[in-house]
């Protein structure tokens, strides 16, 4: 008998010509320490995290690294640019990141005001735009856009990524008809960035048809991470099988499961 | 002639020798060069070149390194 392509591992995926089993990408900020940010992603099953670029701490240079917990050698680092509002902080940004870490693999977000955060989809065209003529391959966090979607890809993202809901809000899939199309018409992969609240909407957005889902959040504020991090590696698991054996159609109205012959009178 | 020159790291003022490299600043400061990266006036610093780069009166560095983040 066949197993399902997830379930049997051999439904991997591939970004900018690199080859992943996880299709779950986790971040590895705001949770309690660096012991508890290394426990929840090794239970996550992911296989590439984001970080962050910061300035070192001048006055304590000695203090522990993320690097210390969670290896470059074990994960393959995604730098983001959060926190970025312009497109010269974002290019800036990656530029170090490349330099500390030696690969051009990242993830670009320009972002608006507070309270919402949504991407700066002007900023965001233009960082896209200097970071591929400067060799780096970005996967892009971007507005549930399809037509911003299509410009990014257009350019040479190597990956689409729009949120579900606003970072950190835990809404969900606000518009999953969007994530739809923006999937539909993408040839690079599509990912839901941000917004994922809890196991179910992980599946949703696999589900969905996406290829990965990225979310941080979800898994470092709930109660007890670790644990939610193993739900949200089976839920993003079985949302891709239930995406590849195809839903069963909605129907309006009642359709018996057993036989209707045979009952006893 | 001063001693000293002024120069900006990550946003602090710093009086660092005249001529002084920037790998002789970061082992100051006491970094691991092999995990941070460095900008200066806004241009990546290439890690091989640390110990050739003199440090300027006036330059504005930022020294970074990867910290949790989504």
């Amino acid at each position: 008998m066949d197993g399902t392509p997830a379930a049997m591992g051999d439904d991997s995926w591939e970004v900018a010509g690199r080859r992943f089993r996880s299709r779950l990408i986790v971040g590895t900020g705001r949770y309690k320490s660096l012991e508890e940010t290394a426990a929840a992603i090794a239970a996550s099953g992911a296989e590439i995290v984001t970080v962050a670029v910061r300035r070192v701490n001048l006055s304590d240079p000695n203090a522990p690294m993320l690097q210390d917990f969670v290896s470059p050698k074990d994960y393959t680092y995604l730098p983001n640019t959060a926190g970025c509002h312009t497109a010269n902080e974002a290019v800036r940004t990656l530029r170090l990141a490349r330099e500390a870490g030696g690969w051009n693999l990242v993830k670009l977000e320009v972002l608006g005001p507070p309270p919402y955060l949504y991407p700066d989809m002007e900023g965001t065209l233009e960082a896209a735009k200097a970071l591929i003529s400067d060799g780096f391959e970005v996967m892009v966090y971007c507005a549930d856009d399809p037509v911003a979607a299509k410009k990014l890809e257009d350019l040479g993202c190597v990956a689409i990524m729009p949120l579900g809901a606003p970072i950190g809000s835990g809404l969900g899939l606000t518009n999953p008809f969007m994530i739809r199309s923006i999937k539909q018409n993408a040839k690079v992969p599509v990912l839901v960035d941000a917004g994922i609240g809890t196991a179910s909407d992980a599946a949703k957005a696999m589900e969905l048809g996406c290829d990965a889902v990225l979310l941080n959040s979800a898994i470092a504020h709930a109660k007890d991470p670790v644990r939610m991090a193993v739900a949200m590696k089976a839920a993003v698991e079985a949302g891709r099988d239930a995406f590849l054996a195809g839903r069963m159609p909605w129907n309006y109205q009642a359709d018996a499961s057993s036989p209707m012959t045979g009952l006893i009178r | 002639m001063s001693k000293t020159i002024a120069i900006t790291v990550n946003g602090e003022a710093r009086e660092i020798a005249p001529g002084e490299s920037l790998a002789a600043l970061l082992r100051a400061i006491g970094l691991d060069t092999r995990k941070v990266a460095v900008e200066r006036n806004e241009e990546i610093v290439p890690r091989s070149t640390y110990p050739t780069v003199a440090l300027a009166a006036g330059d504005r560095l930022e020294i970074v390194h990867f910290i949790g983040g989504g």
